[in-house]
């Protein structure tokens, strides 16, 4: 499947993910600014701050959504394991860096089981499809709940299933990377706390970037975090002392409750 | 109702508190209801009497053999319209399979890539040639096909409903696609799928029902048409499914049959129009059944 990207050696060293210099616009709206950081291979990296400060953007340059929207633009680049993406077919590297949205946007017209398979059965790739909707659907915790009727259309799940169904779906075809846009900010709290605990379990084998509005969940969730400020990365560390101790005034401000 | 007006312009309230008494509602809403009742009884009075008026007088005609036999001559009883049926069924085949491809197929353009200056050309053409007169598309037909090959023809009909099939479906296709949200689409880019791949696979999959349901109300526009079948398909007493050959159709024979003097024939034509109509009618209900099951899924 990887033909443009074969493997390459691993270097412990390198983060999975290095991102240098990235800017991104749209039209004449500057929404990411001169942004570097690294994620290491099988962390958690959470990405805070206000509404419009440029997380979602960040995050879909990083598997090349953003250059999908019209009038879009970035420069700077982006590693994935030391290969710049910007130079590798996009299709491929979204089958690296897969993705969940902020709203569940399951395919309506395809079951359960069709959804779960839909990336690899799109691509013509052949395997076990029982086999990986079960595997898929029990990490995200959704095989007992909808075991019996796989065949029932997507739609008829809650939203808190759907978006356990779209992770399920981004599983399924086995990326390294795995960004979620604010997965669980239309889930009810029993559905979030899921999530929460699936997350914790794929990062065992995943490197995972998550957006997120709620402190709480960076911190229950995240090894690092970054906080971003009108496009611009304000800080970046481990989670613990960018709460605890935030070396930056506007850090403390944000964490603290004092605006945002 | 009145009061709460004159509060707002006054600008005494933002929102009024108490507009008029609950029975001065009351019967404002009943008069309000009373006269949207009206209103769709009187656009249904038309409705329904041309059903009445076709069903009533078309009635007494059909018959097994009116499906089946072809057309007798003057004076002479019984025979049917079975060859017209057919013609009509055939050319309208013929104009989906020319049209169908073409018209959804422009609609996926304007949809995909329509952003661009083609796409306005293209959007623009199609308006245009969506208020063109049917007799003019006949006209056309004749002057592009009949002419040059010194004879009326299945395939000048098929291509003058074609033309006029075209412009209406890519408009609808392209409604219909757009109407798919983008998420969907990002969801499958996002999995690695490529961009032509995803269009096919999730965006028309997902738009499928509503192109299905305006395909049909396509082609049981084009079962409607006289005009431009006059000039290019023309008429024929018997059966026939060579494409270069004169054809038949249900609305070509009732116009022959409504013009002439007979009184029988008239009455055939109010049998072929029931015909018709049915025909139109059984169509339009698949589409709109084809779009329920669609919705519910
Ligand atoms: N499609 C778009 N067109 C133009 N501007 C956009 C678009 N999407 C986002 N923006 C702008 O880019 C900035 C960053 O947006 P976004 O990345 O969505 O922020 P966040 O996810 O942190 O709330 C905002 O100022 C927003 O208005
Ligand atoms: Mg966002």
């Amino acid at each position: 499947m990887n033909v443009a990207l074969s493997t390459p050696v691993a270097d412990t060293a390198r983060p999975k993910l290095e991102v240098q210099k990235l800017d991104a616009w749209f039209g004449n709206v500057h929404a990411v600014k001169d942004i570097s950081l690294g994620v290491d291979a099988r962390s958690v990296l959470a990405i805070i701050g206000p509404s419009g400060c440029g997380k979602s953007t960040f995050v879909r340059c990083l598997n090349r959504m953003h250059e999908l929207t019209p009038g879009a633009r970035s420069e700077g680049r982006v590693l994935l394991d030391g290969e710049d993406v910007y130079a590798v077919d996009p299709v491929y590297l979204r089958r690296r860096v897969g993705m969940v949205f902020q709203r569940p946007n399951v395919f309506p017209t395809m079951s359960i089981r069709d959804n779960v398979v839909a990336g690899l059965r799109l691509n013509r790739v052949r395997a076990d499809y029982e086999a990986i909707v079960e595997r898929t659907l029990t990490q995200t915790a959704l095989w007992d709940e909808v075991k019996d009727r796989l065949d029932a259309s997507a739609i008829a799940l809650s939203g808190g299933q759907q978006q356990r169904l779209c992770i399920a779906r981004a599983l399924a075809v086995e990326p390294e990377v795995l960004l979620m846009d604010e997965p669980a900010s239309a889930l009810d709290p029993i559905a979030t706390a899921k999530i929460e605990e699936l997350i914790d379990e794929l990062k065992q084998q995943y490197t995972i970037v998550i957006v997120t509005h709620n402190m709480q969940q960076a911190i229950r969730i995240s090894d690092k975090t970054a906080f971003f400020y009108m496009g611009v990365l304000i800080e970046h560390g481990t989670t613990q002392q960018l709460f605890t101790r935030p070396e930056r005034r506007e850090t403390e401000d944000y964490v603290t409750g004092k605006f945002g | 109702m009145n009061m709460a007006m004159t509060n707002v312009a006054a600008g005494q309230y933002a929102i009024p508190r108490r507009v008029g008494s609950h029975r001065a509602r009351a019967v404002t809403n009943g008069v309000m209801t009373g006269l949207c009742a009206a209103a769709v009884a009187l656009a249904l009075v038309p409705l329904f009497s041309v059903l009445w008026l076709v069903v009533s007088k078309g009635i007494h005609s059909l018959s097994l053999s009116f499906f089946t036999k072809l057309p007798a001559p003057v004076g002479e009883l019984g025979g049917g319209v079975g060859n017209a049926i057919v013609g009509t069924l055939f050319m309208v085949g013929l104009a989906s399979c020319i049209g169908l491809p073409l018209g959804v197929g422009a609609g996926i353009f304007l949809a995909e890539r329509g952003d661009g200056k083609l796409g306005h050309v293209v959007r623009f053409t199609a308006e245009v040639l969506a208020g063109v007169p049917s007799i003019v598309v006949g006209v056309v037909a004749y002057g592009l096909i009949v002419l040059p090959m010194r004879h009326f023809s299945a395939m000048a009909g098929a291509v003058a409903l074609a033309i006029l099939m075209i412009p209406t479906l890519a408009r609808a296709t392209e409604e219909m696609i757009r109407l798919v949200p983008r998420s969907l689409r990002e969801a499958s880019l996002a999995l690695g799928v490529p961009a032509w791949r995803t269009s096919l696979s999730v965006v028309l999959r997902t738009a499928l029902g509503g192109l299905i349901n305006a395909a049909l109300l396509a082609i049981a526009r084009a079962a409607g048409e006289t005009a431009p079948l006059l000039f290019t398909a023309l008429n024929n007493q018997y059966w026939n499914l060579h494409p270069l050959q004169p054809t038949a159709s249900l609305t070509v024979q009732i116009y022959n049959y409504a013009i002439s003097p007979y009184e029988d024939w008239h009455d055939k034509a109010w049998g072929a129009a029931l015909c018709l109509l049915i025909l139109i009618g059984g169509l339009s209900l698949i589409a709109r059944l084809a779009a329920g099951r669609r919705s519910q899924a």
